[in-house]
Formats: C-alpha cells, structure tokens, sequence
C-alpha cells in the first residue's frame, strides 16, 4: 500500500480527543450517567483517553467498557475465515445509561449497526452517542456521529490508518492507497 | 491463527494451536453466558442438528442451549422416535438431514469412528459428540477450558486420571488434549481397566490411586460404568470404592487447591466421595457451565464461515 498523506499527528490526535471531551461533557451536562463504551480494538484506548481526559475536565470518573462486535457481523456467514473474537467486558449496567460509544474510524456504518444490537442486548440505554476519531464518509446505512475528530473525505481504493501508541507503539492517522 | 477444519471429530489429529484457538475463542462465549440476555446473532439462519444413538442429557442439552445462544436452528433427533427404528442406516439419515439444509450435525454414536464415516459423507460440518470408547472431544475440550480458567495455563500441571481408562472416550480424549498441551497426565485404575500399551500415549501409568495423586494439580474421576459390572472387571463396588474412591483423606495427598473433576453423571459414594463430590475443590458444576461456553466456541468456528466442499 501506498503512503499518501499524513491527517493527523501525535499532538491532532490530542486536540482532537481534548476537544471531543468538551464537547461530551457539554451536551450531556455534565457526568451524571454518562458511561464510554470502546468498541475493539482502537476503540479501545481511544475511550480510555477520553474517560481521562474527561476526569481532568470534571474531576469525576466515567466508567469505561469494551465491547467486541464479531457475533452481529452482518457478513459473518459469507466470510471464508471466522474472525477471532474478543473479550466484550462491559462492567456496568448499560440500563437507562448515556452510553457515548467510541470507534477510530467511521466508514460504511455497518460495524457501528452491529455495536447498537449488541448493546441493546445488554440492557436499554437511555441514549447511545457516537465519537470517532476519523469518519471517512461512504456510509451504507443511516448512521452518523455525534463527535468527529476529522472529517476527511476519501475514496473508496483508500485506507485510514489509526496507529495509536496502545495498540501499533506510533500515535498518527494516515491515508493509504491500495496498489 | 485461522479455523480450517470443516469438522471436529476428535483431539487426536488437532494441534495445540487448534485446541488453543478453541479455548481462546470460548473464553468471551462464556462473558455472553453471564448476561441477562443470552443470545447473539452470529449464527442466524444456520442450522445445527443433534443425532443421537445414544442416551444423553448433558451432552445433547448443552449443544442445543449454545445452539440457541448463537441464534441457529436447532433440531434433535434420538433414534428411539426416528426412522433409524426402521433400520434406517446412518449415512442415510445423515443424508437425509443434509438434504433439509443442515449446516452441522453433532453426533453421538456408540461405535469408533462413526463420525469420521459422518464426516466425509456429507457436506455439513460434523462434531463428534462421544463416539464408542474412542473420543469425546468437547468433554476434554470443556475440561481443559475449566483447569485453564483456574490454573492459567495447563503446561506442567499434574493431571490424574482415574478410574474406567478402557471403556471411557472422556479419559482417551482427555489423554490426547492435556498431553498436547504440556500437561503431565497419570492414570489410574484397576488392571483390568487399563488399556494395554497405553504408554505409548506419554501417559503414566500407576497402580495405586496413592501414587496418583501424589503432587496432583488436577484429579479428574471417572464414572464407574455399572452397566459395565456384570463383565466382572472387578470384584465389588465396595471394593473398587475402597480402592480406587476418591475421599476427603486422599484427595489430601493431591497439590493443596486440587481441582476436583468430574464428567458426570457421578455415582456418589463409588468413584468419589459426597463430601468431595460438593468440596471447595470441586469444579464439577462450573464444568457444565463451560461445556456450553466451549460447546459455542465450536459451533461458530464450524458453522459460521465458508465451510469448504467435503
């Protein structure tokens, strides 16, 4: 694959999440029942880092859970290999919760479709928002996030990659293009 | 690494990496059994399809609830209420539940190797679910989920097995997985129980139930097959309970913590005692639990991708 540019480095990822921070703590005033759900991988630590971020903000602490959406893929049965599944641990009761889910990018929407059916599975949200670090555009489903960190119109022969610190040991966001 | 297997006929011919990715893979099976809502989609639209020649509850249960869990279809046939009474043979019923769209058939059959036959007759993805005195390849599977979750890992454990060795497919199953997985496995049991040149399995093989469970990590008891007594393999159940029973005073020579195993049904006061049998060191009913966990782990590596043309 080929390197095309550079959208976002070490410190725009950090103003970015800063700024997403704010934002979540605005327009849910406050903390009170607020809970940050990562979906694997990048998710992940991209919702710890908020959940930092945000009890720097607040002083108070969001509870944080991890969430694996390999059993609602919609294309599972079509698929030659079955993708490993990971450990969903979601340590609170979603019920009545402001569950702000969190993913690295946001292209066709089919994997945050799966992320709303597995959690309406464990319990009925009050409200589910959606940050992400980078939405791509080309959605195939009525889907859209409440929180961006970049909008960064691609086509479809291009990849994001997301390479944070906890998961790839670099901190940017590139645009590759597939050969 | 990736699932290529279109079936699971026994813990012989897998590698440690396979039987690793299984219990990797049961591990966040067993988080959606924790929930309120035990279902997930993953296997919508398939269907599983249980077969079986032999009595079981456990066994066949557990298949049908991880069935269900994924979201398949699942059908259960016994022979007593199927064609097979009209001497319908086993490649033909296989056939005919393959011609309805079966996508896996999970089959228990009282002769070795009727699902190797199962496997390469039809299309679907077969499980062997006990077959004769060959393999149960879940049972060991689910036992050595549960010894994982509470040892961390099964490399360098001391696992006793004892008991009925030559009649048990639990124990050759149990044999093949711990041994693959660097655990060092001993057996026990009367003489005439023991299969001969069992050796050469990496077993040791060890007469007194004493010299079993010196240092044991694990002591997995097998079922005393009463049905089995009549061939005269030993002289009493008094007797064998004497010798061969787990109770409170041995179980004191096992490693302090030993997991106490058994694959059920239990006849209590026989192969092991009641206050063993409800001890603080029994895992015999979280065994159940991770049989359903490890049962699912199964089905969604067999039914849930492309299963290639057999």
């Amino acid at each position: 694959m080929k390197h095309k540019a550079q959208i976002l480095d070490k410190e725009g990822i950090r103003r970015a999440l800063t700024r997403i921070a704010h934002e979540i703590i605005e327009r849910n005033k406050g903390t009170d029942g607020l809970a940050l759900i990562g979906i694997h991988r990048r998710g992940v630590p991209l919702a710890e880092r908020l959940a930092a971020k945000i009890r720097e903000i607040e002083g108070s602490t969001v509870p944080v859970g991890t969430l694996d959406i390999t059993l609602y893929r919609d294309d599972l049965t079509t698929l030659a290999q079955q993708p490993l599944v990971h450990r969903t641990e979601v340590p609170f009761p979603v019920s009545d919760k402001k569950i702000v889910l969190v993913d690295d990018v946001i292209y066709t929407g089919r994997t945050i479709r799966s992320a709303l059916d597995a959690i309406m599975d464990l319990g009925r949200p009050q409200v589910i928002q959606l940050a992400v670090l980078v939405d791509r555009g080309h959605r195939e489903l009525p889907i859209r996030a409440d929180y961006v960190g970049k909008n960064v119109p691609t086509s479809r022969r291009e990849v994001v990659a997301v390479r944070l610190q906890e998961t790839d040991g670099d901190e940017r966001v590139l645009i590759l293009e597939k050969d | 690494m990736n699932w290529k297997r279109k079936d699971l006929l026994g813990l012989q011919n897998l590698s440690a990496e396979e039987i690793k990715l299984i219990l990797d893979t049961a591990v966040p099976m067993k988080e959606i059994l924790g929930r309120a809502i035990k279902k997930v989609p993953a296997l919508r639209g398939r269907t599983v399809v249980t077969l079986f020649y032999e009595p079981s509850t456990r066994t066949r249960t557990s298949f049908e609830l991880a069935a269900k869990y994924l979201s398949a279809d699942s059908v259960n046939i016994s022979t007593a209420t199927s064609s097979v009474v009209k001497g319908e043979t086993l490649k033909d019923t296989a056939r005919t539940l393959a011609a309805m769209g079966a996508d896996v058939v999970i089959l228990r059959h009282p002769m070795a190797g009727a699902p190797n036959l199962l496997a390469r007759t039809i299309r679907a993805a077969v499980i062997n679910a006990g077959d004769g005195a060959h393999e149960h390849p879940t049972q060991a599977l689910l036992d050595m989920f549960t010894v994982r979750e509470k040892k961390g890992e099964l490399a360098g454990l001391n696992v006793a097995i004892i008991g009925d060795v030559l009649h048990s497919r639990v124990a050759r199953s149990n044999i093949w997985g711990f041994t693959k997985m660097g655990a060092r496995v001993r057996i026990c049991g009367p003489a005439t129980m023991i299969p001969p040149e069992i050796e050469a399995t990496g077993v040791q093989v060890c007469t007194r139930i004493e010299e079993a469970l010196d240092g044991a990590d694990v002591v997995m008891m097998l079922r005393i097959q009463l049905e089995r007594q009549q061939q005269g393999l030993f002289p009493s159940i008094r007797e064998y309970a004497r010798l061969f029973g787990l109770n409170r005073e041995r179980l004191a020579l096992a490693r302090p913590g030993a997991l106490v195993m058994h694959p059920g049904p239990m006849n209590r006061g026989v192969e092991i005692s009641p206050e063993v049998a409800d001890g603080i060191n029994s895992v015999i009913n979280e065994q159940v639990t991770n049989g359903v966990a490890v049962r699912m782990a199964l089905l969604y590596l067999l039914g849930g991708g492309g299963i290639p043309d057999a």
